[in-house]
């Protein structure tokens, strides 16, 4: 019974292969390591996925922060999926700053205008772009570094008043989350 | 042992040093088996990739797992609803446990069937029994874990067992509880132990399978490989057989994962411990039952739990209670009966164990217990001298050739069954 059956221009069985010609066996090898290469795959991903964020804490993934008690030149940290988010209602010397900057000098350019919704609202992520220090400045008594924004002292990174790297190790700009103003004092992050 | 050649340089480059490579041919590949083994004998793998299973599920779930009486219930209705896949994971934990009682008691029956217990296999049975209890153990502190009625009144009548021995029983139960109740403590305790113990029955299991290459598998006629003739490579004709009975076996544990993940649970652990109300009727997972109805079959206290305990221990004594040289039931005609009395027993102490204790289903627990132990420590022993067994072939190969005797392959090929 065997004999008649063969696929198409291979070989029998048991017969050797005379050529390179793939056999019937070699089919059904691959065809065997394909679906359990498949089977493998689909019970490896829940027990990959399993470590991703579950739905819960997706759900925390967006607050909504009231601007309208921040004096001008003042600075606060807010909280935002477990990491700090600077909000800096910034003096129009500081936006000057900013502003001045030439953008072909930076490490990562930017200007200050891409980087801001209203210019006196600058709004960033509050993690160092080196190694994820939290930099010094939300407090006048900190130390803001040469450029008058942040200073990160892990590993000495300065950052402006538009949070964008200057000297230092750190290769990026602060960033800058997703976020609306949903009313002129009201923002939604995330 | 014939030490295996291997082409790639690198492999022997590496066995020459460390003997890795011949040690998995030696028991996987080459590794002589009877060449009759039954698909009974599909059990101990499966039993050890549940063990497998059983070990990844749970260090996934203890990764969003709490311990600790006011977020366990919490986290655990986390997993169900909020961890992705967590309900899978989970679903697949909880029934894997009942799979993996379903495949040892298969797995045992087995043994007790075929004699498997019987000299030299004596360790390696006692290793199945500590297997068992270390199981029983893990299952029962799972268990506990998640924090609902069932859990904080399982544990709690559970370690009031150790009430029940003379003198020192309260104290000792003070000490397993780390208080004067289950509370935050017993939890935590038991949190570090269920962690543990699978480890402890992966250790086990090493040994158990030590003995076992010992002398290499029993079989279904009980009777010892007389040479070659008698035997096949395991790989590939174990290796394609237990992969076979593994695709099996996971199609049934699917189909409870899947389409009916509570069936074998109990509603009432889904509603938060509360150590101010016991459930109404409390009872354990389906696989403590017969033990179960054991203990509520003696009136006394300390009789029951020792009656319990005892029902496994006697397991510890099998090789030494069934005197009877023969292993297989097929040439013992009359412990063959027995045998499966004593699995209808064993379905009669499960129902009884899930029934309210009063009125038959305390009768019916007496007698199933009563017989349990007449069984082992009376009928083996006496069988072992009044029953006439049946004559056994002289080899394996015997019966398969139906040629009087001669041993196989001295005279022709096996018959291709194909
Ligand atoms: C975690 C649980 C266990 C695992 C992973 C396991 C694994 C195995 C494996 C792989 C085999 C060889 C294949 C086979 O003969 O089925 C085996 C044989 C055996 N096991 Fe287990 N086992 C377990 C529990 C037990 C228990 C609870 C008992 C008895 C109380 C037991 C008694 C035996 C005996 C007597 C043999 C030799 C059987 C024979 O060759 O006839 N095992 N075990
Ligand atoms: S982490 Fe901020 S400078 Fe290294």
């Amino acid at each position: 019974m065997a004999e008649s059956v063969q696929v198409g221009g291979g070989v029998g069985r048991d017969e050797k292969p005379k050529s390179d010609e793939p056999t019937r066996r070699d089919f059904l090898y691959l065809a065997t390591a394909a679906v359990g290469a498949f089977g493998v795959a689909s019970v490896a991903w829940p027990l990959i996925d399993q470590m991703n964020p579950a739905a819960d804490v997706l759900a925390l993934s967006t607050i909504e922060v009231d601007l309208s008690q921040i004096e001008v030149g003042q600075r606060v940290t807010v909280s935002w999926r477990g990491n700090p988010v600077f909000i800096d209602h910034r003096t129009p010397e500081q936006i000057e700053e900013a502003r001045a900057v030439d953008v072909a000098e930076l490490r990562d350019p930017q200007t200050d205008a891409e980087r801001v919704i209203e210019p006196e609202w600058l709004v960033v992520v509050g993690i160092c772009t080196h190694l994820g220090c939290v930099p010094l400045g939300q407090r006048p008594s900190d130390d803001r570094g040469a450029f008058g924004g942040w200073f990160c002292p892990c590993h000495g990174s300065h950052y402006d008043t538009s949070g964008r790297a200057r000297r230092g190790p750190a290769p990026l700009n602060l960033a800058v989350p997703d976020y609306e103003f949903l009313e002129p004092t009201l923002i939604r992050i995330g | 042992m014939s030490s295996p050649i291997f082409k790639s340089p690198v492999v022997r480059w590496i066995d020459h040093r460390l003997p890795i490579f011949s040690f998995m041919d030696h028991e996987l590949n080459e590794y002589p088996t009877p060449k009759n083994l039954s698909y009974w004998w599909n059990f101990g793998s499966l039993a050890g990739m549940v063990l497998v299973i059983m070990i990844i599920t749970g260090i996934v779930l203890a990764m969003h797992y709490t311990a600790h009486v006011d977020h366990a219930f919490e986290s655990v209705e986390r997993i169900m609803r909020d961890v992705n896949y967590g309900w899978l994971i989970r679903y697949i934990h909880m029934n894997g446990a009942s799979m993996f009682f379903i495949v040892v008691y298969i797995h045992t029956f087995r043994g007790l069937y075929y004699g498997s217990y019987k000299a030299p296999r004596e360790l390696l049975w006692i290793l199945g029994v500590v297997i068992l209890l270390l199981m029983m153990a893990t299952a029962f502190m799972g268990y506990v874990l998640p924090w609902g009625q069932m859990s904080f009144w399982g544990a709690t009548v559970i370690t009031n067992l150790f009430s029940a021995i003379p003198l020192v029983g309260e104290s000792i139960v003070t000490w397993l509880w780390g208080g004067f109740s289950v509370a935050n403590p017993t939890l935590n305790r038991f949190y570090a132990l269920h962690y543990l113990l699978p480890f402890v029955i992966v250790g086990v299991v090493v040994l158990h399978l030590v003995a076992l290459h010992r002398f290499g598998s029993n079989n279904p006629l009980g009777i010892d490989t007389k040479g070659p003739q008698d035997t096949i490579p395991f790989h590939p004709y174990y290796t394609v057989k237990d992969m076979f009975g593994m695709a099996v076996f996971l199609i049934v544990f699917a189909g409870f994962v899947f389409f009916a993940p509570n069936y074998l649970g109990h509603p009432d652990n889904y509603i938060p411990a509360n150590p101010l109300v016991t459930p109404a009727h409390i009872v354990p997972e389906w696989y403590f039952l017969p033990f179960y109805a054991i203990l509520r079959a003696i009136p006394d206290k300390l009789g029951g739990v020792l009656a319990m305990f005892g029902a496994i221990f006697v397991l510890f004594l099998l090789p030494w209670l069934d005197r009877s040289p023969v292993r297989s039931s097929r040439f013992r005609p009359i412990y063959k009966w027995f045998f499966w009395v004593l699995v209808a027993d064993c379905v009669l102490l499960t129902w009884a164990g899930a029934k309210p204790p009063e009125g038959i289903y305390v009768v019916l627990a007496r007698l199933g217990t009563a017989y349990y132990f007449a069984h082992f420590l009376l009928l083996l022993p006496l069988l072992s001298i009044f029953e006439t067994p049946r004559p056994r072939p002289t080899s394996i190969s015997q019966p398969v050739l139906r040629g009087g005797g001669v041993p196989a392959g001295a005279r022709a090929k096996p018959m291709e069954k194909a």
